[in-house]
């Protein structure tokens, strides 16, 4: 636990430090969504339509561009190679890792893309279910982007290599966030869609990290 | 004593080189008598179906693909974890095998999805069908691996860290498949969105399971000609290779 | 076949394609490994380098 809250102060400090990079995941995640409209119809029939999947996909897209630097800039300036010596277990030195990031760019995400849902004109009834399905989803995807970034973290150009390997493994969440935010705004009942959220967090959430606590240490052998 | 025997033998470049190049033409006479016997009760001795006339006959070789491409998923994941857990390069090397496989057939079962798809829901690709929707993933998540692989100069790296993609993949088969399932029956059109295997009877069934037997047998096969290839790889600089190939050769 | 001719023979005939593809494509690659290794031998013999490795 010591460990965790150690790692976790510290990649929040330095987090803060280079803002800027999470500062542009979060833009990222708001001009993906905006092209929807630009690309087809602003329309309020077919952005209510649409609003749900255009906020769910931007939301995976901005995820991946958000963790490739979270081994990066360990892994350059040695400090990573320190904490796969160091004899806590890199699993809880990990989640630590992507708790903080998710702090950081998980939950303001969680802000903005309510406001961005209303945009779309999501009725305000569907809100609740909205950010509780994005809430679950956003660790999720954090972990899956980790597991990406801890694979290629000593590859050069990583973005585009993380979303071909993670993408896939992104599904069930886009389904099962999508059917929720559907359900809601159609008044059916979305808990069944929510419940499979929150098995996938659990799943994810414990046993990713030790996906990508192994991927590090390969990387760094 | 006996099982754990034969398990560490499996690590021995040249036992498995010599056990695959063995193994090699039992698989293709397999599957030559399998694919053809198949394919000919598939076309010609199988009745037509009630619903969909001839058209079903596409499920002898789609079935097989898709089934294939599964399996040659499991394998791979299974073989990367062996390699990585134990630390054997021929566990690898046989999942390196396995992967361009595994992805052919994943594309084959898209293509004759597909091909079939035409006559029953007048297009050739429906986003709606669950079954086509995870093979594409499972196809993405072959791409991945080569591609993880390609991207790492450092073999027993590239190993390593690919076998942690394909285990992690192959967790989320499932899921995939199933969320996916779950999805296309709530988009489902009024026609019929899904590839419907016509109720099937004995005398159709027969083909299907000797095609299965007969795809299987040619991925032996062909697993154990890549795995030879894939063996004198990573071994060429050794003694053994050395010999084997000057013998032969002489 | 009911008008269905196409659409089977197609099917079939790209599996077939492509399975000799591959019959091809895998005797290719072990003869391909088998090729490079007689020039690991040549090189060691003769003290050469047979092949650069590329630096990427």
């Amino acid at each position: 636990m010591h460990i965790f809250l150690l790692i976790l102060k510290r990649d929040l400090r330095l987090a803060f430090r280079r803002w800027n990079e999470l500062a542009t995941s979060l833009l990222f995640f708001i001009i993906i969504a905006s092209l929807f409209p630009l690309a087809s119809s602003p329309e309020i029939s077919q952005l209510r339509d649409y609003g749900g999947a255009v906020l769910w996909i931007s939301a995976l897209l901005s995820s991946l561009l958000a963790l490739d630097g979270l081994f990066r800039t360990d892994a350059e300036d040695g400090s990573m190679e320190q904490l796969v010596l160091s004899p806590a277990p890199l699993g809880v030195i990990v989640l630590a890792k992507i708790t903080a990031h998710w702090i950081v760019s998980g939950v303001p995400l969680l802000l903005v893309a309510p406001l961005l849902a209303l945009s779309f004109y999501l009725p305000l009834e569907a809100l609740p279910v909205f950010i509780a399905a994005i809430a679950l989803a956003t660790p999720i995807l954090s972990v899956l982007a980790a597991i990406g970034a801890a694979l290629t973290v000593t590859l050069r150009g990583g973005g585009a290599i993380i979303g071909l390997l993670m993408l896939p493994m992104m599904v069930p969440v886009l389904v099962f966030g999508t059917w929720a935010t559907e359900a809601a705004v159609q008044g059916d009942n979305p808990n069944g869609a929510l419940l499979l959220l929150a098995s996938l967090a659990i799943l994810s959430v414990s046993l990713g990290p030790l996906a990508a606590a192994g991927a590090v240490k390969v990387a760094m052998e | 004593m006996g099982f754990m025997h034969w398990f560490y033998s499996l690590a021995s470049p040249p036992h498995v080189y010599r056990l695959a190049g063995r193994a090699c033409p039992w698989f293709a006479g397999l599957a030559g008598v399998f694919l053809v016997a198949g394919a000919y009760g598939g076309l010609v001795l199988a009745p037509a179906d009630y619903l969909q006339g001839d058209g079903f006959r596409i499920i002898y070789v789609h079935v097989p693909s898709a089934y294939l491409g599964m399996l040659a998923y499991v394998l791979m994941a299974t073989s990367a974890a062996i390699g990585f857990i134990w630390r054997m390069k021929m566990a690898h090397g046989l999942a390196v095998s396995a992967a361009p496989l595994g992805a052919w057939f994943t594309f084959l079962a898209l293509v004759t999805g597909g091909i079939w798809g035409k006559p029953m829901w007048g297009t050739y690709w429906q986003w709606a069908d669950a079954r086509l929707m995870s093979e594409l993933m499972l196809l993405f998540l072959f791409l991945g691996y080569i591609v993880l692989r390609e991207s790492f100069d450092d073999r027993e790296k590239a190993d390593r860290i690919s076998a942690i993609l394909a285990v992690v993949g192959v967790i989320n088969v499932p899921i995939i498949h199933y969320s996916v399932e779950w999805w296309s029956t709530l988009h489902q059109g009024p026609t019929i969105a899904k590839l419907d295997e016509p109720s099937i009877t004995m005398d159709m069934l027969i083909p299907l399971l000797f095609m299965l037997i007969g795809f299987t047998a040619f991925f032996g096969w062909l697993l154990c000609k890549r795995l030879q290839g894939e063996i004198l790889n990573r071994e060429k600089r050794t003694r053994w290779v050395q010999e084997l190939i000057r013998g032969a050769s002489a | 076949m009911g008008g269905y001719a196409g659409y089977v023979w197609s099917a079939y005939g790209i599996t077939l394609a492509v399975m000799i593809a591959n019959v091809w494509a895998a005797y290719r690659y072990h003869a391909k490994w088998r090729e490079r290794a007689l020039e690991e031998g040549m090189a060691k013999i003769s003290g050469r380098q047979p092949r650069v490795k590329k630096i990427s």
